[in-house]
């Protein structure tokens, strides 16, 4: 594979930044593709091109892979990196981009497609040696069946589209009178969301953590895990707060799981990042699903281990060696990552619009991963995330108080953001000492945020 | 549409267009070539080309003005 010399970033925000960012330390030329709604955005600004590639909708623009084929050819850019979201695990988008003769910044559209389908992940994950939930082999066909499969596995159990992701065509049954209603929900849902109405069960865990395991292979069978994430704490499966390493996670398993994870990938000659997400109950890990990409909460990954992913994925585009081994990595304290959102509290309503002033925490061990500036309006088209605010301590405690001081220093006038949901949070025992599961957050705010 | 404009159907045949040619509504006034691909691009409405923005091979993005009729 040649070397890369310049990459179009085919999305937008502060993921577009972010790889901007790798791509000048290495010496490679950015080129940003933005809508009409996005000519005044940073990526724009920072790049070193740009490309207007379509109308603020992102289905003719971010989404328009004949346009952002086109602004590669345009442009000279001889890779596309699709950061996440957006055509980042988009099997048919990678098989095009490759049939042009372009460098796809990820891995093969085949992985993306195993991965995509839910049933083909855990199967091919089952097969690999990887812990999964109790579940449905397959799709299941009628209310009969679901019936006995909740018998079987013992309620609850959760109803899942194929198809899906987002918390779209999830249901849980909570017992065999609410099955009926779940199964017919989900179907629906998938089938309105995704045009699949196939769904499968699988046991409900009761109080779990949400732990990912990231992982990074050269494509050539050499893989590595980097430990996990909690990423536990979510309003309606979105991750808000995230972790590195896990409070509850042992070495010796994280030391298990790790390798189970690496050696998984390993063996398909998986090329790039990856995170394999598991919930965790009781010690045991449970397979829930692999994304095939870059993830939003990689920066607190990156922290501990002092290591730049971009970087990586581009090395391994490219075909040369990831820069570490297994032996080289090392964990380094503790990082969490907030999602700042431009959402009012207590509904989390998105809330676009002018930000009259933006100033960035700084100071030792905090990282600031946003989009923002003075004066830039938040257009309305696109999702609410409008930074990431990373800190990095010796340990857990010192990350803690890092997170409660430069949410201090952050400004963000203008509109409304989650600001407000960070600081209550760091006033809370459960999550100063980490104790906390996949539920914890939407018991909390429906404790704490219901009269607003 | 983003790709490359070409002012002629093929590298020798004439311009489809000049300033001063009167066009119809829905005749091809200039191609817009992405993903090797030649796409066509009608006249929006009929009259007279009173300009044309844009060179042959010139490289454009969604958005861009290509052609002034009256």
């Amino acid at each position: 594979m040649p070397k890369i010399e310049k990459i179009l970033i085919a999305n937008r925000g502060e993921i577009a930044l972010r790889v901007i960012r790798a791509a000048r330390e290495m010496g490679i030329q950015s080129v940003a593709v933005h809508s009409t709604a996005d000519s005044d955005a940073m990526h724009v600004r920072m790049a070193d091109e740009s490309v207007c590639i379509g109308p603020a909708p992102s289905p003719q623009s971010y989404l328009s892979i004949p346009a952002i084929i086109a602004a590669c050819e345009i442009t000279g850019a001889q890779a596309i990196h699709p950061g996440y979201g957006f055509l980042s695990e988009n099997a048919s988008f990678v098989q095009i981009v490759e049939d042009h003769g372009l460098t796809f910044i990820g891995p093969t559209a085949e992985h993306i497609r195993i991965m995509g389908d839910k049933i083909t992940a855990k199967d091919t994950m089952k097969a690999l040696g990887v812990p999964c939930v109790p579940g449905s082999d397959g799709g299941v066909p009628d209310v009969e069946t679901a019936l006995k499969i909740g018998e079987e596995f013992g309620y609850p159990v959760i109803i899942k589209a194929t198809a899906g992701g987002g918390g779209k065509g999830m249901k849980v049954a909570k017992n065999a009178t609410e099955m009926k209603s779940a199964f017919q929900t989900a179907r629906a849902e998938g089938k309105a969301n995704f045009g699949n109405d196939e769904v499968y069960i699988e046991k409900y865990l009761q109080k779990p953590r949400h732990i990912e395991i990231q992982v990074f292979g050269d494509g050539k069978g050499n893989a590595v895990h980097l430990g996990e994430r909690d990423c536990s704490l979510q309003r309606r499966h979105q991750k808000v707060f995230e972790e590195a390493p896990g409070p509850v996670i042992t070495p010796e398993e994280r030391a298990r799981i790790g390798k189970i994870c690496a050696d998984a990938v390993a063996k398909i000659n998986y090329i790039g990042a990856g995170t394999i997400e598991f919930l965790y109950e009781d010690g045991e890990f449970y397979f829930i699903e692999m994304n095939t990409r870059l993830q939003v909460e990689h920066p607190v990954t990156e922290a501990i281990f002092g290591v730049d992913l971009v970087r990586e994925q581009i090395r391994v585009a490219e075909g040369l060696p990831m820069s570490f081994t297994q032996d080289d990595l090392s964990i380094n304290g503790a990082a969490i990552e907030v999602r700042i959102n431009a959402e009012r509290l207590p509904n989390f309503a998105p809330c676009p619009g002018k930000i009259t002033q933006y100033h960035a925490p700084g100071g030792l061990g905090v990282r600031m991963d946003s989009a923002l500036y003075d004066g830039y309006s938040i257009p309305p088209y696109y999702d609410s995330l409008i930074g990431k605010l990373i800190v990095h301590g010796r340990d857990r405690r010192e990350a803690l108080a890092r997170l409660h001081r430069a949410l201090g220093e952050l400004i963000v006038d203008g509109v409304d953001t989650t600001v407000p949901l960070f600081s209550a949070l760091l006033e809370e025992e459960d999550i100063l000492t980490g104790n906390y599961d996949i539920h914890w957050l939407e018991r909390w705010l429906d404790a704490n945020l219901a009269e607003g | 549409m983003v790709g490359t404009v070409y002012l002629q159907p093929e590298p020798s045949a004439p311009a489809f267009i000049s300033v001063g040619s009167t066009v119809a509504e829905g005749d091809t006034l200039l191609i817009v070539e992405a993903m090797k691909t030649m796409n066509h691009i009608p006249a929006p409405k009929s009259g007279t080309i009173k300009r044309i923005l844009v060179d042959d091979g010139d490289a454009v993005e969604f958005g861009s003005p290509l052609v002034i009729i009256e």
